[in-house]
This record gives C-alpha cells, sequence and structure tokens, in this order.
C-alpha cells in the first residue's frame, strides 16, 4: 500500500461524494414540492401552481442531470480505489446498491423523461404519477444510501468469514435504529435544502419586485415548511447524536473536543482543540452541561480521547468545527423561517427587505449545514472505513499507484469544476429570468414527438405550456 | 441461486450494450451530422430515454458487485484509467443532454462535449472487453499487470471496434426514429458502418488465429458456438436486404441480433469463467445469504418492474420523432 496513493484516494472519494451530494440533496426535496405543486395545480386549477411547476422543473432538469452523472461514479469508484473494501463488503453493500439501483435508480429514469418530455404525450393522471414516481425514486434512493453507510458506521448482522463480511440477519442491518434516525435526518434536510431554495427565490423576487404572485406561494410555501420541519430536524439530530455517543465514542468525544475522561463532564461551546498538547484553548464550556447532551442526567461520566489508543482516534478539528458549523445553520434557518413565517401571517413581510435580504441570501445554508453534517459523520469514523473491524488505511487497492491517482484526482477536479461552473451559471440564469423564461429567446420548445402546432395555436399561454426546457 | 444472477447480470449487460450502444452510438454520429437542425432531431431521438439507457450500466455494476465482489474488485481495480475515462466520457456526455438547451453563446462547448464523451466512454468499453479477452495479468487475486497493462494494439482494435458497432446501431436508430435528412444521411452511412464492423470481425478472428488467444482452443472444443455467427451472418444478409427494400423498421433489429450472436460468442466461450481463465463463477460467487437476499426482492420482482419501466419509457415514445426542432 502506498501512503500517496491512500491519501489521494481519501481525497478523491472525499471530493466525489461532497460534489454529488450537492445534487440529490436538492432535488430529492425538489421532486416532493413538484408533485405537490402538480397536484394540487390538477386539485385546484390554478395556474400560478403550473407556472411554478414548469419553471421549477427546467431548474430540477438541470440538477438532475448533474446528479445523475457524478452518482454513476460513486457505483464504480468502490472497485477501482477501494478494492479491498468492496471484496470484503461486497456481500453486504453489493446487495444494498442493488436494491437501490434496483428500487430507485431505474423509477427515476424512467420516469424522468416523461416528466420532462411526456406531458402532451399521456393523460394529466399519468403525468402526476410520473411526478410521484421521481420523487419516490429519490427518497429511495436515499434510504439505500443510508442503510449502507449506517452498516459502514455501526456494522451490524454479519460474521466474518474467509476475509468476508457475510450477512447473517438482513432485517438486522436494514431495520437497526442507527438507521431510522439517519435516514429522517438526511431527508429533512433534503426537504429543508428545497425549502429554502425555493423561498430564498420567492425573496428575490419580490426584492426586485417582479412575479408578486409566484414569490408569494414560493415564500410562504418554503417558509411554512421549513418552519415545521426544523424543530423537528433537531430532535432528530439529537437521537442521531445518540447513537453516536454509544456506538462511537470516540466520534463523539472528537465531536465534543472532549479530551479526558470527565464527570460531570462539561459541554464546550467553542475552542480551539490542540491534538499535540491534548487540550483546548481559549475554551468557552458549560460545566455539566456535557453529561447533560451526552447522557440526560447530571453526573454521568462522559469519555474522553485519551481514553482511546492514538492510533484508534479520528481527527478532532474537522469533526469538531464542522459539527458547530452544521448546527449554527440549523439555528439561523430556524430563526428565518419563524420569523418569515410570522411575519408573512401578518402580511408585513414584503415590506421587511432586511429579513427578505436575509432570507434570500440564506440559500448555500442548507448546504452548508448538510456538507459539514456528513463532513463530521465521515471524519469521525476514522481511522475506520467499516467501524472498529476494518481500517481505511487497509481498504485502499493495493497495487494502485500515486501517479494514477494523482491522475485521477486531477481529471475528476477539472471536469466537476468544468461541469459545475457551467451548471449553476445555467441554473443562476434560469431563476434570474423567472417563470415567463429567458427574454429574446422562444418560449415554447418543441417536445419530442410532439409537433410543433399545440404551441403555436395558443400563443396567449405560451411559456407556461412547455413539459420541459 | 448463481445461476440467476449470472443469468441476470448477462441480460442487464446485453441490455446495456442495446440500449446505451445505440445512444453512445448517435452521439459518436452527431459529430459528423450536418447542420443545427439534423444536431437536434438527432438529439431528440435520445434526450427522453439516455438517463434509463445509462442506468443499466450501473445495474450492471451493483449486480456484480453484490452476487460477483471478487470480479467486482479484480475488474474494477485493474481497469482504473479505462474506467476513469469511461466516466469522465459519460460525465461530459451526459451532462450535455441538459446543458446544451440552455446554453447561447456556448452550445459549440456541449456539442463538442457530447461527441468527444461517447467516443471515449465506447472505445474504453471496447477496449476492456478485448483486454479481458487477451488475458490481464493476475496474481493471488490482484492485478499485477501494470497501470497501462490493458492497453495493447488488440485492446484498442476492439475498442475501435466497439466504436463502429455502436455506430452502427445509433445509425439504424436514427433511421428508425427520423425522417427527412437525417434519416437519409444515416441511411448512407450504414453500409460503411456495417462493412467496417464486419472488417473488425474478420481482423480480431485474424488476430486470435496468429496470436494464438486462448479462446481460440474454446472454440475448436465446443463447436456448437459457431451457431451464434451463422445467426449473426443471417441478420446481416436480412439488414442487407431491408437497405435495399429502405425500410426504416427493420435495420436496427437486424444490428441488435447480430450485438445478441456476439455477446453470446464471447460469453459463452469463456464459460465458466467470468475474468477469463483467472476467476470462475463458483469461486467469484457471494455467498448464499447475500444472493437470496438479492434475489428474492431485487432479483424476482424488482427486475421484471425495472424492464416495465422501460418498456412504459419506450412506449410513451415510440414512433417516428417530430422534426423541426430548434432546440430540445
Amino acid at each position: 500500500m502506498d501512503p500517496t496513493a491512500l491519501l489521494l484516494s481519501r481525497l478523491q472519494f472525499a471530493f466525489t461524494i461532497s460534489f454529488h451530494i450537492i445534487f440529490p440533496a436538492f432535488t430529492i426535496g425538489l421532486a416532493a414540492w413538484l408533485t405537490v405543486l402538480e397536484a394540487m395545480h390538477q386539485y385546484s386549477g390554478k395556474p400560478v401552481y403550473r407556472t411554478l411547476f414548469a419553471f421549477w422543473l427546467k431548474i430540477f432538469g438541470v440538477a438532475f442531470g448533474m446528479g445523475v452523472v457524478s452518482g454513476v461514479v460513486m457505483a464504480f469508484q468502490f472497485g477501482t480505489n477501494w478494492s479491498v473494501l468492496s471484496k470484503m463488503s461486497g456481500p453486504i453493500q453489493g446487495p444494498l446498491l442493488s436494491y437501490e439501483t434496483f428500487t430507485a435508480f431505474m423509477l427515476e429514469a424512467g420516469f424522468f423523461g416523461i416528466l420532462i418530455f411526456g406531458r402532451p404525450r399521456v393523460p394529466p393522471w399519468f403525468y402526476l404519477f410520473s411526478t410521484a414516481m421521481v420523487a419516490l425514486g429519490t427518497t429511495l434512493s436515499a434510504f439505500w444510501i443510508m442503510v449502507n453507510n449506517s452498516w459502514m458506521q455501526v456494522p451490524t448482522g454479519y460474521v466474518l468469514q474467509n476475509d468476508q463480511f457475510v450477512p447473517d440477519d438482513w432485517p438486522q442491518i436494514i431495520f437497526n435504529r442507527v438507521v431510522w434516525v439517519r435516514f429522517p435526518h438526511m431527508l429533512l434536510a433534503s426537504y429543508l435544502t428545497g425549502a429554502f431554495c425555493v423561498a430564498a427565490t420567492g425573496a428575490w423576487y419580490l426584492l426586485r419586485r417582479t412575479y408578486r404572485a409566484e414569490a408569494h406561494v414560493m415564500l410562504r410555501m418554503g417558509l411554512a415548511l421549513a418552519a415545521v420541519l426544523l424543530p423537528v430536524q433537531f430532535f432528530i439530530g439529537h437521537l442521531v447524536g445518540d447513537y453516536v455517543h454509544d456506538y462511537q465514542p470516540a466520534k463523539f468525544a472528537a465531536i465534543e473536543a472532549r479530551w479526558h475522561d470527565e464527570q460531570p463532564a462539561s459541554e464546550v461551546l467553542i475552542a480551539i482543540p490542540d491534538s499535540t498538547t491534548e487540550s483546548n484553548r481559549y475554551a468557552i464550556s458549560i460545566p455539566v452541561l456535557g453529561s447533560i447532551i451526552g447522557s440526560m442526567s447530571l453526573t454521568s461520566k462522559e469519555v474522553g480521547l485519551t481514553s482511546f489508543a492514538p492510533q484508534d482516534r479520528p481527527p478532532v478539528l474537522i469533526p469538531f468545527f464542522a459539527f458547530r458549523i452544521m448546527v449554527g445553520c440549523g439555528f439561523v434557518m430556524l430563526g428565518l423561517a419563524w420569523l418569515g413565517t410570522w411575519l408573512g401571517l401578518k402580511h408585513r413581510l414584503d415590506r421587511n427587505r432586511l429579513l427578505l435580504w436575509g432570507i434570500f441570501l440564506s440559500f448555500p445554508l442548507p448546504w452548508v449545514a448538510i456538507l459539514t453534517g456528513w463532513y463530521t459523520a465521515e471524519v469521525g469514523r476514522q481511522p475506520w472505513t467499516v467501524y472498529g473491524v476494518l481500517r481505511t488505511a487497509d481498504a485502499v487497492t493495493p497495487f494502485l499507484t500515486a501517479s494514477a491517482a494523482m491522475t485521477s484526482l486531477i481529471l475528476f477536479v477539472a471536469v466537476y469544476a468544468f461541469i459545475f461552473s457551467f451548471g449553476t451559471y445555467y441554473i443562476y440564469r434560469l431563476l434570474r429570468a423567472g417563470p415567463a423564461g429567458l427574454g429574446g429567446k422562444p418560449l415554447h420548445v418543441p417536445v419530442p414527438n410532439r409537433p410543433m402546432s399545440l404551441a403555436d395555436q395558443l400563443p396567449a399561454t405560451r411559456g407556461y405550456l412547455e413539459a420541459g426546457e | 441461486m448463481v445461476m440467476y444472477w449470472v443469468a441476470l447480470l448477462a441480460i442487464s449487460i446485453l441490455i446495456y450494450l442495446l440500449l446505451d450502444g445505440f445512444d453512445l452510438g448517435v452521439g459518436m454520429l452527431f459529430g459528423v451530422a450536418g447542420g443545427e437542425a439534423q444536431r437536434d432531431a438527432m438529439l431528440s431521438t435520445v434526450a427522453p430515454v439516455w438517463d434509463g439507457n445509462e442506468t443499466w450500466l450501473i445495474v450492471t455494476g451493483v449486480i456484480m458487485w453484490g452476487s460477483f465482489p471478487v470480479v467486482y474488485a479484480m475488474v474494477m481495480s485493474a481497469f482504473y484509467i479505462p474506467v476513469l475515462v469511461m466516466l469522465l466520457g459519460l460525465i461530459l456526455r451526459g451532462v450535455a443532454f441538459e446543458f446544451r438547451g440552455k446554453a447561447l453563446r456556448s452550445r459549440w462547448v456541449w456539442d463538442v462535449s457530447f461527441v468527444a464523451g461517447s467516443f471515449a466512454a465506447s472505445f474504453m468499453q471496447g477496449a476492456m472487453v478485448g483486454a479481458l479477452v487477451e488475458g490481464l495479468q493476475f496474481s493471488n487475486g490482484d492485478y499485477t499487470g501494470g497501470t497501462l497493462g490493458w492497453l495493447t494494439a488488440f485492446s484498442a482494435l476492439c475498442g475501435i471496434g466497439l466504436c463502429f458497432g455502436y455506430s452502427l446501431l445509433g445509425a439504424c436508430w436514427l433511421v428508425r426514429k427520423c425522417e427527412g435528412p437525417v434519416r437519409d444521411s444515416a441511411r448512407r452511412q450504414i453500409p460503411p458502418l456495417a462493412i467496417g464492423v464486419l472488417v473488425f470481425l474478420v481482423f480480431v478472428f485474424a488476430y486470435a488465429l496468429v496470436e494464438h488467444l486462448p479462446i481460440l482452443q474454446r472454440w475448436t472444443d465446443r463447436p456448437y458456438l459457431f451457431v451464434f455467427p451463422v445467426i449473426g451472418a443471417g441478420a446481416a444478409a436480412v439488414l442487407a436486404k431491408s437497405m435495399l427494400r429502405h425500410d426504416d423498421y427493420w435495420p436496427f433489429n437486424m444490428v441488435a441480433l447480430i450485438f445478441v450472436a456476439a455477446f453470446a460468442t464471447l460469453a459463452l466461450s469463456f464459460w465458466p469463467y467470468m475474468i477469463p481463465f483467472v476467476v470462475t463463477i463458483d469461486d467469484a460467487a457471494a455467498p448464499h445469504a447475500s444472493l437470496a437476499f438479492m434475489f428474492w426482492g431485487a432479483g424476482l420482482f424488482m427486475f421484471p418492474l425495472m424492464l416495465l419501466y422501460v418498456a412504459v419509457g419506450y412506449r410513451v415514445f415510440r414512433g417516428k420523432t417530430a422534426p423541426a426542432a430548434d432546440h430540445y
């Protein structure tokens, strides 16, 4: 094993998966929102829902495309860079990813074409059904990925035979407590991403004094959803912390920057952890709160990092700060959502430009929270790939050379930077242009297999008709 | 149980070859299309289905990982560079579908990335098959052939051969789905592409003879394998006849049949090896608990359902695609 190849493989995995998660996090929430819009349009017949649907569908298309292509990489990267892991955990992770592909990917892919191009070719109920199937597919995909990752965090239901993890209790692997707090945590995070992007777009239009009707619907729906979901998310986040406390005490100690066993334990709010002196600098901490958070007790003993052998400790700096950034983003979002909803109910939101600016600028927060949350989980899991059983250093492809790993990392960074800058630019342009479409370009877009006459006969409704981009 | 997953793996690879084959083929022919209107028409024949087509590659990958983890780990790690280039190619061509219609001045960027990505992915797929046929160096389950060990004259030839094959499939798809100038130029492309594929097959056979590739012995041991080349030749004859009759529908089916015949020849030549002459199906199979878990849900119920999604998708977008698209 080449240590440089190991480091480069870790960087590559971190980079490609961070890039990938940006898009599913967005499209899971957006697909659900599109389903709601289509259902409300078919139920109420109000054109505003149809306008919003057509508008957000274009953005969904771009984000979904980037999610698909960056996701294909993930299915192969286990084998190329982590061949020992794939050989050992294939009997468990392989079937789980098969279920993801069989239940989710094909569902999404099959109905995505109909969603984008099929509106004129299928009856309305089938179109709504297709939208719902895409949403269901994205959700199922998140579920299987969380099962998979949770097994790597807390391996269970297996026996080790001939250097392979052989499953002996599938219900335990799929239905354990860890999965059922982490999956809702990720799902809610995705819904919050969608909600904040929609609300931020509404705020942007109000600030620019355009598309008032659509902006109000977006702000109202986005903020109300976030206002309800955020407290639930905080509660589930606490349950996620409980599993870390129980199953991954070293990670928990790193997040808390707790170097030594304490009884009762204090809670470090902020500090600069220093692993050379095994202590914190400039720490601000609250006595006893650490025991309350960790064990719901005033007297419990909480484990410190020095109780673990140095080679079994995770890095401290990243989990410590990433966790605090995540929680900080959560509080800011909670404040914006509650204040915005309250002022919205009193019909005073339009005049409060400061708050509108805040909501507009808040759109990156859910992504920051998701990424830092994952960094907490994944960096905190180190030095293990399969927690407590297989070290990351032992999981890498043993004959991988540093030059090959360097080549792939550079190429991934270059290509992803290229498509990301164009993709976000196109999404920005669609958002800036708003529901009426881009000026100067023909608004209707021909749909495969569909004569153009339909759009030409109804020039008054141009721009609201198209099923796709 | 093992046989069920071998069968599903084979079916998935075949579906991938046929579906993403025409899709990548259209991508390569896109480079020689005459004008914007034709390019738009070509793209709109694959835009609603490309995502589903490509998903069969993931289906293949995860079946391999779940059912034959040893093979997945060995093959993927040995093919580090070709898998990388294939993935980057698929990324660049995949985003082109969504980006091209959004671009104003930069549309040419996505035209280039669509064509180049399609070529890169097709070439690497062919080269990987060629390298497997020729034989890769393994010791104790680890690849020892070096980063570029897969790249030989033979594997490069197979890469070019698959580009021809996919382009032929793509041209037949365009004939089937388009009218007017797109169909006419695709029809003109079919004979040279078909001859290219034929020349390639003859060349591969000659190379195998000259170099004494181990696959040859398989053919002399198992004469029934010659059924498939005969089927392929029959399909080629029907293809030629349907071309002369200016038929739009049959060429695609016949080229697909040629692909099936070629795939069956290869797969049965190597039976029971998954990595030729290194790892057999039984060596590679995952524990029964994994195979059974996959069988009772994914295999028995979800796989037919996936075929149904594909059928629904192709049914909704059946028939000729309307031309006259200024952008999709």
